[in-house]
């Protein structure tokens, strides 16, 4: 297992470097999964490269979310993104950071359709704007909700309910 | 032929009988035939339905309890069995469904999150349906086993039966809507 | 609309303009669950969707990262509420990854028994439901008798019927007892022969194809563009399964095949369900036949909460019963994604720790969030009545939608 994400580490990093249009990117390992970091400006373009491009044909892209690190400054908000090659079984991940205000990312809506619903949810729980996202709204919440409820300066219950006592709850 | 009936005497009000007749009390025998015929509308969101599908399925078979027949439309059911969570998005859903009900009209939480919101203490989860609708038999567990599903629906059947014909006009029943904003 | 001239269908809506649009839902009961689907509808034919979903968002990914790790596991349990262990062990091989411990090889071979009982559960839900929609109420009836077997066994190795809680980080919290043991191998014997049955029973019969080839397909290409994974995506042609492409808990000590589809429609997706069963009754059966003598758990004090006796007479025991419970166990910092096969697909568990007592981020891959999205384009064109059959083939679970 480790020899090969090894590889596709390896691969990555030098497919990375052969583009030139690409600041130097580091592509770490962690546990089985090689990773890197790339600048907002630039995630859209290398993931179409990356899922176009027949030496990589990481065409499946597993999964996405948003991420709130609070005590990191100028790199609040994270949206990571996470690609599968079906064929020869290996896995990347990237993360893009933003500052706080108004965070925003290209979408990537136009690569994956899969891609909509998680956007949504990104945007639902954090507030993450997507530009050029078909239809950014509200997914899991109602409509009217007026904060991002994943952010981490938020509770996790509900502030204006009133029927639980929690003297006994040691909360 | 022989055509007297017997009558299950666990099921048979109290009444005095004689010859050929059986006197007893109105209220007595609609309880009966309310008790024993209700047409419940299963509101199944999560966990707690696919136990209520256990519970409708042949092992457990609801129809025992004069269930046969689940009412998927609420203008014809008698009884809401709420079985799982509910969102606070999916509240004013479930007061619609309570509103079109006609009397007489009970209601069954099944399960911790319809009861209390249960471990879902979030922002999102409604903490109880009983914030929104009257409960009259709440059904702990997570999910409930079928066989507690058959008590609290057995509850019911009591209440059913022991409540009477109007039981809309009773002032304890006129202050539960009226604390619910209910028509 | 040629979907239907592909079935001799004439359509008599031609010059009809004016569009109607019908509200499906989100209580709907022939839905299976509480979605909504607007609809736009061209007399019985579907124009348009637009879906609502999140009637039953419950904050799973808030709730992981305010609780200490062993409470996390009945979330999971709640999730994909029909193959529940799936879900419950996906997530404890997550924390496994995270602290680098070793199972023991008869626990994962005890995990792989139960997770394949609990995708025989599912499937059982999803094709019963499928013949139910059609109008076969006998299947529904008649195999639902077997799942209360399935749930019978779990009940003997752990106490619940339908959210289990059986898995703890390690391993088990305990081994199969003699009668479960008993249970499954009658299990193992009794159902193959109702399985056939319920198979000749829809297979080949006239209405159920006539309700169910070409209705709701989807090619490979869109079904992987739009994320599908699972029996979903097999039924498209593609033989991606992760208990062979990526294997975990022992999955390559066993022989099965992946059964695929080819139109991804909604026969093909009953059939490859119906077929994945008799996999997975096969990988139980060499599972029992390989099954290794040793501890059914790790050794891993941190994690496993100790013997009841224990707590009560020895220290130790006590101070990590203490520990555990409260959630003041150190787990170390990284970032690890780990995915299992779940009942519907792919179901992946990100986490993120930074070595607090609660997971910092933990995201939930939910392979029914995923592929929902397809379903306005599966259905258009199509009759009311077929979108529904659809909805129902693709096992849509909220649970897991909605999180």
């Amino acid at each position: 297992m480790t020899a090969k994400v090894q590889e596709t580490a390896q691969k990555l990093q030098s497919f990375l470097d052969s583009l030139s249009w690409l600041d130097k990117t580091e592509v770490n390992i962690e546990f089985d999964f090689p990773e890197a970091v790339v600048d907002k400006s630039k995630i859209h373009a290398l993931l179409q490269e990356i899922k176009e491009n027949p030496s990589m044909g990481f065409t499946f892209l597993t999964t996405l979310c948003g991420i709130h690190f609070p005590s990191r400054t100028g790199q609040e908000f994270c949206v990571m993104y996470q690609l599968h090659n079906l064929y020869t079984n290996e896995r990347i991940r990237f993360y893009s950071f933003t500052q706080e205000g108004n965070p925003t990312f290209a979408t990537i809506t136009d690569l994956w359709p899969a891609a909509n619903w998680m956007e949504r949810e990104a945007f639902d729980f954090y507030g993450i704007h997507f530009e050029g996202h078909p239809n950014l709204t509200r997914i899991l919440n109602v409509e009217d909700m007026d904060y991002h409820p994943l952010r981490k300066e938020y509770r996790l219950e509900d502030d204006t309910r009133t029927d639980k006592d929690d003297t006994y709850f040691g909360r | 032929m022989n055509t007297s009936v017997t009558i299950d005497p666990a099921l048979k009000p109290e009444g005095y009988e004689g010859q050929g007749f059986f006197a007893t009390r109105l209220e007595n025998l609609v309880g009966m035939a309310r008790k024993n015929s209700l047409w419940p509308l299963p509101f199944a969101t999560s966990c707690c339905g696919i136990e209520f599908m256990a519970t409708m399925g042949s092992n457990y078979d609801l129809a025992r309890f004069g269930m046969e027949r689940l009412s998927f439309s609420p203008r014809q059911a008698d009884l809401l069995i709420v079985a799982g969570t509910v969102a606070k998005k999916l509240g004013p859903v479930l007061r619609q469904v309570y509103e079109q009900m006609a009397e007489p009209r009970w209601v069954i939480a099944m399960g911790a999150c319809a009861s209390s919101g249960g471990v879902f203490d979030t922002y999102s989860v409604l903490q109880g349906i009983d914030k929104i609708i009257p409960v009259d038999v709440y059904i702990p567990g997570c999910p409930p086993r079928p066989e507690q599903l058959i008590e609290g629906i057995i509850k019911i059947q009591e209440l059913v039966q022991t409540e009477g014909i109007d039981r809309r006009s009773t002032p304890a029943y006129q202050e539960k809507i009226a604390k619910y904003n209910l028509q | 609309m040629s979907y239907l001239k592909d079935k001799g269908i004439e359509v008599a809506y031609k010059e009809i303009s004016n569009l109607n649009t019908l509200n499906l839902g989100p209580t709907h009961p022939a839905t299976h669950g509480i979605f909504q689907n607007v609809l736009t509808m061209n007399g019985e034919i579907i124009e348009d969707s637009v879906q609502t979903i999140g009637y039953i968002h419950r904050a799973f990914e808030k709730i992981a990262e305010r609780r200490p790790y062993a409470q996390i596991t009945v979330l999971t349990d709640r999730m994909n509420y029909c193959s529940s262990p799936i879900n419950n062990f996906g997530w404890h091989m997550t924390v496994e990854k995270l602290i680098g411990c070793e199972v023991p090889k008869r626990a994962q071979y005890l995990r792989v028994i139960i997770m394949e009982l609990a995708r025989i559960a599912d499937h059982i839900i999803c094709d019963s439901v499928i013949a139910v929609d059609t109008g076969a109420l006998t299947g529904f009836t008649y195999l639902f008798q077997w799942r209360e077997k399935i749930y019978e066994i779990y009940e003997e190795i752990c106490g619940a019927r339908l959210t289990t809680n059986m898995g703890r980080v390690g391993g088990l919290e305990r081994d199969f007892t003699k009668t479960a043991w008993t249970k499954l191998n009658a299990f193992l014997k009794g159902f193959p022969a109702v399985l056939e049955e319920f198979e000749q029973l829809v297979k080949r019969n006239r209405i159920f194809m006539d309700r169910t080839v070409n209705v709701g397909s989807i090619s490979a290409q869109r079904a992987l563009d739009y994320g599908f994974t699972g029996p979903n995506l097999r039924a498209a042609g593609v033989d991606y399964d992760v208990r062979v492409a990526l294997p975990y808990s022992h999955y390559e000590d066993f022989s099965f095949s992946i059964p695929i589809g080819e139109n991804g429609d909604t026969y093909d997706r009953f059939m490859v369900r119906l077929e994945e069963m008799k996999e997975s009754l096969g990988i139980i059966r060499q599972a029992i036949d390989g099954l290794p003598e040793g501890p059914f758990h790790a050794d891993v004090p941190d994690f496993y909460l100790p013997p009841k006796e224990d707590v009560y007479n020895k220290m130790e025991a006590l101070i990590y019963h203490f520990k555990i419970v409260m959630g003041e166990t150190d787990v170390p910092k990284g970032t690890v994604y780990h995915s299992v096969e779940g009942g519907n697909g792919e179901l992946g568990f990100y986490l993120i720790s930074d070595g607090g007592r609660s997971p910092y981020r933990l995201h939930f891959r939910r392979p029914c969030f995923i592929y929902y999205q397809a379903y306005p384009e599966m259905i258009k064109g199509s009759l009311l009545s077929d979108a529904i059959l659809t909805m129902s083939s693709m096992n849509v679970i909220a649970g897991e939608l909605d999180a």
